[in-house]
């Protein structure tokens, strides 16, 4: 930050938390913010907004009734991303969320992220089964209607395929956003049955110590889980933020791994072998494993790592000299809960505390912001969050010394976010 | 285990008023309907390393190279060489100086996975529409363009998963992390 600049914020009075315009927090708290546009009101400076205030038209005339199944305004233009289609891949592939234009810490289930391996299933409820067998001292098969009967349980979780933010371990992709670079975590109330219930039902024999989950779409996808992960916390999830899975997440019935790498929570989930040892499918040999710059690759590399990513102001997006914003993101961590969020506009030379907006739970999406004033000069945005468990973030640079080039899977590191004298944002390395 | 006599000490410890919300852990209903493994020979396709779960049957390469040329070869070529670098099923070596190519022969560290996969996802556009005994065909073909089994060397549940992967070594189980 310049001389000049640390001035005008004195003169502005404005309470610094960290070099290069981020202020304290209090000004977030005081502020009246205008919905949920980018730059903070001017209020704060105490001018006269000028604005013209009179009765819109629409709150003259009556608007259309109820509707069946609500959508969204027209005004917010939410969607997902996805790649092309690969002729080679029917109905595989991925699409992203769209975080910079999300607030809060819930995902709209029409806007979760998705990875197929063989497209979506087209599943009658009616048709599908749940069968449990293997090491167990009775093989059960249970259909849909009777499993709405049980108990159930409700947990606010993130869900991230482990490949989330791959690309920034290769460098490149300048005009990436916060939604092509780390739309691949979503977060959700999953509602279901622990898993434990049902494996408890069948009786799980002494010599288990694997379960194998296989899902009912065309590529049958499964995943060795391990049997104290599936008795611990595993749900079987039959609704998404109230409503039934949309099929895109496994209707009728996923598993949910908290915390885990998102692809152990098979979608569709039809066949559940108790087993000794590990199947060693597909997805958990030749994909979803981590070589290492030794060329060793790590396998069963399951809890997802502590992350953040701003999502606002990020990639594509620009900001205006003097104004104030609210840069805002969001933390989550597979180890526990995000126990602080720091933010550097000084591409981590100095770094001031966010303020955590959303509850801290465990294993979930936490919205966190701090207001900046941006002087005019070149900046460079990061968060950096801790979890509960002690866990920082790491930067870029720590990521490949540790791990390599080669993987592509579980990169938590740190987002820098270039802003240059335009005020253009944009993907940088530093 | 937290106990009500805990629970009670741990008020009183922090001058809370008792008010306990009682949330004891209900009977889960049982309604799984009793099968035997029998009843799931066509419903469980899982073939392990093991072998154990194998079906019947059995194939070489020779028979393969047919099946793999109509099923196979639009995404894999006639000789697995792909139409990209996800659809390569031969070469690379894990020791290259640049990011290595990773395929059947140079990453997979099972046999069985070979098999396995092929029955339950491929081909990509009609999958599980080969029979156990082309499963066995293709999986050979695919092992042999990778110079692990010879052209008429049969396959089938004792031998398949026995065929040993040159990266059998190459990975470190992270599963105690959880």
């Amino acid at each position: 930050m310049t001389k000049s600049s640390k001035d005008q914020n004195k003169r502005l009075n404005l309470d610094m938390a960290a070099a290069n315009g981020l202020l304290s927090r209090r000004h977030l708290l005081n502020a009246a913010l205008g919905g949920a546009g980018l730059a903070m009101s001017q209020s704060l400076l105490g001018q006269e907004a000028g604005v013209k205030l009179e009765i819109p038209a629409w709150s003259k005339t009556p608007g259309p009734g109820t509707s069946p199944y609500g959508k969204t305004s027209a005004h917010a233009k939410l969607e997902r991303q996805s790649g092309f289609d690969n002729p080679f891949y029917p109905g595989g592939g991925a699409s992203r969320s769209p975080l910079q234009h999300l607030q809060g810490t819930i995902t709209p289930n029409s806007l979760h992220f998705e990875r197929h391996h063989a497209g979506v299933p087209a599943i009658d409820p009616d048709g599908h089964k749940l069968v449990i067998h293997g090491l167990v001292r009775q093989p059960l098969v249970f259909n849909y209607e009777d499993l709405l009967k049980y108990q159930m349980v409700s947990k606010i979780h993130f869900l991230e395929c482990s490949g989330n933010s791959g690309a920034l371990l290769y460098g490149g992709n300048p005009d990436g956003t916060a939604q092509s670079l780390h739309g691949l975590v979503s977060c959700a109330e999953w509602t279901g049955i622990p898993l434990s219930a049902l494996l408890g039902e069948a009786g799980v024999l002494p010599e288990a110590r694997w379960i194998a989950a296989v899902g009912a779409d065309a590529a049958s996808m499964g995943r060795s889980i391990p049997l104290d992960k599936a008795m611990d916390d595993s749900l079987l999830a039959l609704f998404q933020n109230g409503e039934p899975v949309r099929p895109e997440q496994g209707y009728p019935m996923r598993l949910f791994n908290p915390g885990w790498e998102g692809n152990t929570s098979v979608k569709w989930l039809t066949q559940i072998k108790v087993t000794r040892n590990p199947l060693q499918f597909r997805d958990e040999t030749s994909k979803y494993t981590d070589t290492m710059p030794d060329r060793k690759s790590l396998q069963f590399t399951f809890p997802m790592e502590v992350k953040s990513v701003i999502t606002s102001p990020s990639g594509q997006m620009s900001v205006t000299q003097g104004s104030i914003y609210r840069v805002t993101g969001i933390a989550w961590s597979g180890a526990g809960s995000i126990r602080r969020v720091e933010v550097s506009a000084d591409g981590g030379q100095t770094w001031g505390d966010a303020l955590v907006e959303s509850q801290q739970l465990d294993r979930a999406l936490v919205r966190f912001s701090i207001p900046w004033r941006w002087d005019g000069s070149p900046a460079v945005l990061q968060s950096r969050a801790t979890d509960s468990a002690g866990n920082v973030q790491p930067t870029r640079n720590s990521v490949i010394a540790a791990k390599g080039t080669i993987n592509r899977y579980h990169n938590p590191c740190i987002q820098s976010w270039g802003v240059n004298t335009a005020g253009e944002v944009t993907n940088v390395y530093v | 285990m937290f106990t009500f006599r805990r629970l009670l000490k741990t008020c009183a410890l922090f001058g809370c008023s008792v008010t306990v919300l009682v949330s004891t852990a209900q009977e889960q209903v049982k309604l799984g309907q009793a099968i035997t493994e029998a009843s799931l020979a066509e419903f469980d396709l899982i073939a392990e390393p093991s072998g154990i779960s194998f079906p019947a049957g059995s194939g070489t390469a020779r028979q393969g190279k047919i099946i793999f040329e109509n099923r196979c070869s639009v995404c894999h070529g006639s000789n697995g060489e792909g139409n990209s670098a996800a659809t390569v099923l031969v070469g690379g070596d894990m020791k290259s100086l640049d990011s290595p190519l990773r395929t059947v022969g140079s990453y997979w560290p099972y046999s069985s996975t070979v098999f396995d996969f092929i029955r339950r996802a491929m081909p990509a556009n009609a999958p599980k529409s080969l029979t156990d005994e082309e499963t066995y065909q293709v999986a050979a073909y695919v092992l042999y363009l990778n110079g692990l089994v010879a052209e008429d060397e049969i396959m089938d549940a004792k031998t398949l998963p026995q065929v040993r992967m040159p990266n059998a070594e190459g990975f470190i189980d992270q599963s105690h992390i959880q």
